[in-house]
């Protein structure tokens, strides 16, 4: 009789050890990959464009690697910084901008503590509401708005069309619901106690919102701020349709109209006007962009 | 300080009434606890006194002022909340402050004041930080010195020790404890742990559904509980209740468990429940600690009997013993040294003397 030994530890299988940083390996390569190309996608026209504007006219016109620059000059730039013009619609860009987002947190602030906070008659119908009228989109809008501005002109003889000014009226009704509806969504979450213990305290509506809320939903307040600036400082449609003379117009639209005669198109002075139109958002997004992301998914996922 | 009244206070949200009609009054530097389970309209009372709710019908009064439309900031009362609701942006010191900054207070006066609360409550080392950076206790302690600073009238305090783990939650409340032996503000707390409510409060008001079931001292709702609810809900572990009736047996009172078992009723019980009639379905209410271990010689009205247990949890200095009496689950404290055991049979014995005897139907205690 034979003698059977048995194997005590059994049939011995391989261990995989490291396989779940192989997972985040492969994970982190995809993702990796997936950022370059969008990367790619999202910033060669903004490098076409610099490349263009180091360029002086007649290269640009030549048959030459376009995304080289053999003789590059900053001749496009002097011209545009130097001209008086340019300036002007640079500044009246940055007036809007800047009275446009005074007006939008002044109006959004109270309204969106006001539709989170003070429970009234038709409050949640209201909040709902704001953000509905930002659905609309601006293109519906803009006919309407240019016949009513029309209207206001002619009876009361104050003239709004054609005055750069005018875009302080437009622009907050895009502005104002999309930045009431991020502070209400931030306000929201806000512990309840919060103002309760403020109330408490001896503080007034007021004071809770300009000592209590304001400071706590500081990064809701500059994510809305930022929103405001680009959409005032970015918008076209609008601008071009409600102001003409070159004294009025704002930076988007002043390149186009000035810059392209007839048909011929001043490429080296349209890329490099818009390559410094788009530089003072950039500034502000790297700025605040911890602000501006902690803004925007904090009202989003506590609310 | 001031003295606190509530008149026939009632609060209703819609179709609901959270409270129905409330009757309280507490004096001057009295710590009165709101007790009951959750929905029982404890918190909503005390936030009428705070005025963050509107009060339905009745009248509050602070200080013999009649406050049903005066707003939070002119009652002169401080309020802690359970999740102690400090201001973020704030330092402990700014916390502190607030109320007395925006009353437009000098200067030095918040400082010494800030100082005397932060040493009071041990946190002056922590006075410039930021809420995050603290603890839970020592975030509940801000929150308390916010409260003192203010020096008010009444102290409110909603459940302030729910978020805290069990070992600090002791530790919170004797600190609570000494907070008021010290200011001796008129506090009203509200808590549904009735431990919390027995340690702390010079009286208790046990709240159920709305009302009021019982207010007294901790003793008096212990050892004589008005009703079912106060009975179940004051003592861990919870009062037993087994069905009985009362029966004469040759000219004695007696009390009949089961068929087999019956008690003869101590004289003192017996002339109280006499008038009882014969017939109503009663409870018998009787606390753990009166069920022991029968012993060789055992006192007037301690009657023993016999039982098999189900089970038995040893708690080191007793053990808890639970067996079945009539489909009630009873509880029993014994001594270790019993020789209690899961399953197996014990003689064990009843204090009648601390009995107490239910109506089953009102659960009225008779």
């Amino acid at each position: 009789m034979s003698t059977l030994t048995i194997d005590k530890a059994g049939p011995r299988r391989k261990v995989k050890y490291g396989s779940m940083s192989r997972d985040r390996a492969w994970a982190l390569r995809w993702s990796y990959f997936f950022l370059t190309v969008f990367a790619i996608f999202s910033l060669t026209p903004p490098l076409y464009m610099l490349i263009t504007s180091l360029k002086s006219s007649a290269e640009i016109s030549a048959a030459t690697n376009p995304w080289w620059v053999y003789h590059p000059t900053l001749e496009n730039y002097i011209q545009l910084l130097t001209s008086n013009q340019f300036l002007r619609f640079f500044w009246n860009s940055a007036w809007v901008s800047i009275i446009v987002v005074t007006i939008t947190m002044l109006i959004s602030v109270p309204a969106a503590f006001a539709l989170a906070r003070m429970k009234f008659w038709g409050s949640a119908t209201l909040a709902t509401g704001v953000f509905l009228t930002y659905l609309i989109p601006d293109s519906l809008l803009f006919i309407p708005l240019f016949k009513t501005f029309a209207l206001i002109g002619d009876w009361t003889g104050i003239q709004l069309i054609n005055r750069w000014y005018v875009l302080l009226f437009i622009y907050p009704t895009l502005t104002v619901p999309f930045c009431t509806w991020i502070m209400i969504g931030y306000f929201a979450s806000i512990p309840k106690e919060l103002d309760e213990a403020a109330i408490i305290d001896g503080a007034s509506w007021f004071q809770t919102l300009t000592r209590i809320f304001i400071p706590v939903a500081l990064p809701g307040l500059i994510a809305a701020t930022i929103f405001a600036f680009t959409v005032s400082w970015a918008q076209f449609l609008y601008p071009m349709v409600f102001t003409t003379s070159t004294d009025q117009l704002v930076l988007p639209v002043g390149i186009i109209t000035t810059l392209i005669k007839g048909d011929v198109f001043n490429w080296g002075q349209i890329m490099t006007g818009a390559l410094l139109g788009a530089a003072p958002p950039l500034i502000i997004y790297a700025f605040l962009m911890d602000y501006y992301i902690a803004g925007l998914t904090a009202g989003a996922t506590k609310g | 300080m001031a003295e606190v009244s509530l008149r026939k206070v009632v609060k209703r949200y819609d179709e609901v009434e959270a409270v129905r009609g409330i009757d309280l009054d507490i004096a001057d530097h009295e710590f009165v606890v709101l007790v009951g389970p959750s929905g029982c309209g404890k918190s909503t009372t005390l936030r009428m006194i705070a005025g963050l709710e509107d009060i339905s019908d009745g009248d509050i009064t602070i200080g013999g002022d009649i406050v049903n439309d005066v707003p939070p900031k002119d009652r002169d009362i401080a309020m802690v909340f359970q999740n102690y609701a400090l201001y973020p942006h704030m330092t402990v010191a700014e916390n502190m402050s607030f109320g007395l900054r925006l009353k437009h207070y000098p200067k030095a006066e918040i400082k010494s004041r800030v100082a005397e609360a932060a040493r009071m409550l041990d946190i002056t080392d922590l006075i410039d930080r930021k809420p995050k950076q603290l603890s839970g206790g020592q975030r509940q302690r801000v929150a308390m010195g916010r409260a003192i600073v203010r020096n008010p009238k009444v102290f409110l305090f909603d459940e302030p020790l729910s978020n805290l783990d069990a070992k600090l939650r002791v530790q919170m409340r004797i600190e609570i404890k000494k907070v008021h032996q010290k200011v001796r503000t008129t506090t009203v707390y509200v808590t549904h742990d009735q431990v919390e409510a027995m340690t702390l409060a010079d009286r208790v008001v046990v709240m159920n559904h709305g009302r009021i079931e019982q207010i007294g001292t901790p003793n008096e709702l212990y050892h004589k509980p008005a009703t079912r609810f106060v009975a179940s809900f004051i003592g861990s572990p919870a009062m037993n209740f087994v069905p009985c009736r009362l029966e004469d047996v040759g000219g004695r009172l007696h009390l009949r468990l089961t068929d087999r078992l019956a008690f003869p009723m101590p004289p003192v019980r017996a002339a109280r429940y006499q008038a009882v009639p014969r017939t109503d379905k009663l409870l018998l209410g009787i606390r753990p600690e009166h069920i022991i271990e029968a012993r060789q010689h055992l006192a007037p009205g301690v009657e023993p009997f016999d039982t098999v247990l189900d089970v038995t949890e040893p708690m080191g200095m007793e053990t808890l013993v639970y067996f079945t009496l009539e489909g009630s689950q009873v509880c029993g404290r014994v001594n270790p040294n019993a020789g209690a055991q899961d399953g197996a049979p014990l003689r064990l014995a009843v204090d009648l003397n601390n009995m107490h005897l239910l109506n089953e139907v009102t659960g009225v205690v008779l």
